[in-house]
């Protein structure tokens, strides 16, 4: 039978994607599965049971860490949207200039950034500012988090900005809004889809940080992932797997319901 | 200046005489330096009150970006923008009393009909109940009552242009700018289209100003039509003074068809001169103002304003082609001097003059239809 051409179909191709999905999602739907094992062992099946995700629930260390870990994605996503908001609106509507792209660089500085050397250096930074105030709460975490949040937010807002008919703005304008009232009333509802994504990349990417949180921490201030982590040194037991099958479907019901969210606003 | 000065009585009788707008020595620079190019180069012209006013000319000759200075989108490098007497060139787009329709109709799509209509009035912090009047009177007079709830994606594209024209219109602007409103609808829309602009204009007695490149669109609906090339305003006059006395070889070739012929002028007196053509034939033509005599000049003679005969003639040649049109027929003539010439009759059933290719002709030109040019 002849095949209609197609440059979708070629040798290897159905191979390749195969072994991708086999490579992503064997091993999680294998965590998932243990994360119900009866035994204290992560790889031998016991039998099904929910000890290990109440074992989980009454463990106040876990409770508390997970708590930190939503304040402090919220606070540093809100902050970090804002910022990428106005700096989006900066970089996109004026004209082309010497320098903007350099501009573009310079706010995505944590896309390059390693994030070890970010972590070192905040670590040495707030090391100074501590000792000088004194102050040793979450702020420095939250203030990290939102730096390096700052891009991903950015990202999808400088899209949609871009992606906007300039003239509706102009049309606002001539229509007597003020630019206050044109951002509120024209660019601000069609940029919603962009900052609600931007909102939820920000909220998911401060949630799973792990490298500039273990440096940046003080004592006591352990997230979820830094906790997990400080769990693995110590043996492996299924809660580990528990709670992050908990974490795991936190994470698509955030960037699912996010997503319809998005879709429906456009 | 105040913003909301403009209420009152849709209807406003037209002062003869008294300027809308007055556009005084404005010069418009973009880039620096080397790059430096002038898109408008030192333009005045004084637009009547409730006029139908048309800015034409080709894409790139200035018309959109006098637009966009009377509008407030930019500002002018050098010259005054004065609105019924106030310059307002310095003034942000939102302090002007002067409403635009977008080429790209520009409605907002987060909007219905009606809130889209009523956006600039809200702006202005009228009272809700005067808002909603002012809406159903707008989406009346454009005949959209039935689609005021609709999303502005969810109606064509004849309806996106009325809903915008009742946008810009609902504030009761001074001056209401048309930025080629209609060149993305298609020709039987567009007809219509134009119709309607002329009955908006005539009901709301606003000052409208219309760009376009279309210079059929630009004869039909103007009361007068401003002619444009390379950042210039070459002529200004109502359509049948651009039509039938154009001043320049730019304006004569932009709008409609036109024979060009050489000519030395052998005398002149009030506004006509006696010329001779190559040919040798002596014609009457009208010099335009401003005219400096040197001797030579070029002679512009409407298709229509011309008729082939068979014998006689002021001038005569060879018939080269004949190209059916309908309404009517163009006959291509070769000069004996070498020019081209063509001329335009109109059709008739069963009757009229044929001709064939190879046909010696000679060719009538009317009392009144030479034209002189400047250039």
């Amino acid at each position: 039978m002849a095949k209609r051409f197609s440059i979708r179909q070629q040798t290897g191709f159905t191979a390749i994607a195969a072994a991708c999905f086999v490579l992503l999602y064997v091993p999680i739907a294998v965590l998932v599965a243990y994360a119900f094992n009866e035994s204290t062992s992560v790889s031998e099946w016991g039998g099904f049971s929910l000890r290990w995700f109440a074992a989980a629930w009454n463990n106040d260390q876990v409770i508390d860490a997970s708590l930190r870990s939503l304040k402090i994605a919220s606070s540093a996503a809100v902050i970090a949207t804002i910022a990428a908001t106005m700096a989006a609106l900066a970089t996109t509507r004026t004209r082309a200039y010497r320098g903007l792209t350099f501009k573009y660089a310079f706010i995505n500085q944590p896309l390059m950034v390693p994030e070890i050397v970010t972590g070192v250096a905040l670590l040495i930074f707030f090391a100074q500012i501590k000792i000088a105030t004194g102050y040793s709460g979450l702020g420095y975490l939250i203030a990290a988090h939102t730096a390096f949040c700052i891009p991903f937010a950015y990202l999808p807002i400088r899209a949609r900005l871009e992606n906007m008919d300039l003239t509706l703005e102009r049309a606002a304008a001539d229509l007597y809004a003020t630019p206050w009232k044109a951002f509120r009333r024209v660019t601000l509802p069609l940029l919603w889809p962009g900052i609600i994504a931007g909102l939820m990349l920000a909220f998911v990417i401060s949630l799973d940080d792990v490298v500039i949180t273990e440096f940046v921490k003080s004592g006591g201030q352990d997230t979820l992932p830094t906790y997990m982590l400080g769990q693995i040194r110590r043996g492996i037991t299924p809660e580990v797997n528990a709670i992050s099958t908990v974490f795991l479907l936190l994470s698509v019901v955030i960037v699912t319901l996010f997503f319809f969210l998005s879709r429906k606003r456009d | 200046m105040k913003v909301d000065g403009n209420n009152g009585a849709i209807c406003v009788p037209a002062t003869p005489g008294k300027n809308a707008i007055e556009v005084r020595g404005v010069r418009k620079v973009f880039g620096t330096g080397e790059a430096q190019v002038a898109a408008l180069d030192t333009v005045s012209v004084s637009i009547r009150e409730n006029e139908f006013f048309t800015l034409l000319g080709p894409s790139g000759c200035g018309k959109t970006t006098l637009l966009r200075l009377i509008a407030g989108f930019d500002f002018p490098s050098d010259g005054e923008i004065m609105l019924y007497g106030e310059d307002i060139a310095p003034l942000p787009p939102f302090k002007r009393p002067v409403n635009t329709v977008f080429q790209s109709y520009a409605l907002f799509p987060h909007m219905t009909v009606a809130q889209n209509i009523g956006f600039g009035l809200e702006m202005l912090g009228k009272p809700r109940a005067e808002i909603d009047a002012r809406v159903a009177e707008m989406l009346k007079l454009v005949r959209m009552e039935k689609l005021a709830k609709r999303r502005t994606s969810q109606i064509s594209g004849g309806q996106q242009q009325r809903v915008a024209l009742a946008r810009a219109l609902a504030p009761q602007p001074k001056v209401l700018l048309l930025d080629e409103p209609l060149s993305a609808l298609d020709y039987k829309l567009r007809k219509e289209m134009q119709i309607e602009l002329k009955r908006l204009q005539h009901e709301t007695g606003i000052t409208f100003i219309f760009v376009t490149h279309d210079q059929e669109e630009a004869l039909t609906m103007s009361d007068r039509i401003a002619v444009m090339s390379s950042g210039k305003i070459l002529q200004v006059g109502s359509p049948r003074d651009i039509y039938d006395r154009p001043a320049e070889r730019f304006v004569a070739d932009f709008i409609g068809e036109t024979n060009f012929l050489d000519a030395r002028i052998d005398s002149i007196e009030e506004g006509r001169a006696k010329v001779t053509l190559k040919s040798g034939a002596t014609i009457s033509a009208t010099l335009p103002d401003g005219f400096k005599p040197d001797g030579e000049a070029t002679v512009v003679i409407r298709p229509e304003h011309a008729k082939a005969v068979k014998d006689g003639g002021d001038i005569s040649g060879v018939v080269e082609n004949v190209v059916y049109f309908g309404t009517d027929t163009h006959v291509h003539i070769r000069l004996d001097d070498g020019e081209t010439f063509t001329v335009r009759q109109q059709n008739a059933r069963g009757a009229g003059t044929s001709f064939e290719r190879g046909q010696r002709v000679g060719i009538v030109i009317g009392d009144d239809a030479a034209q002189i040019l400047k250039d």
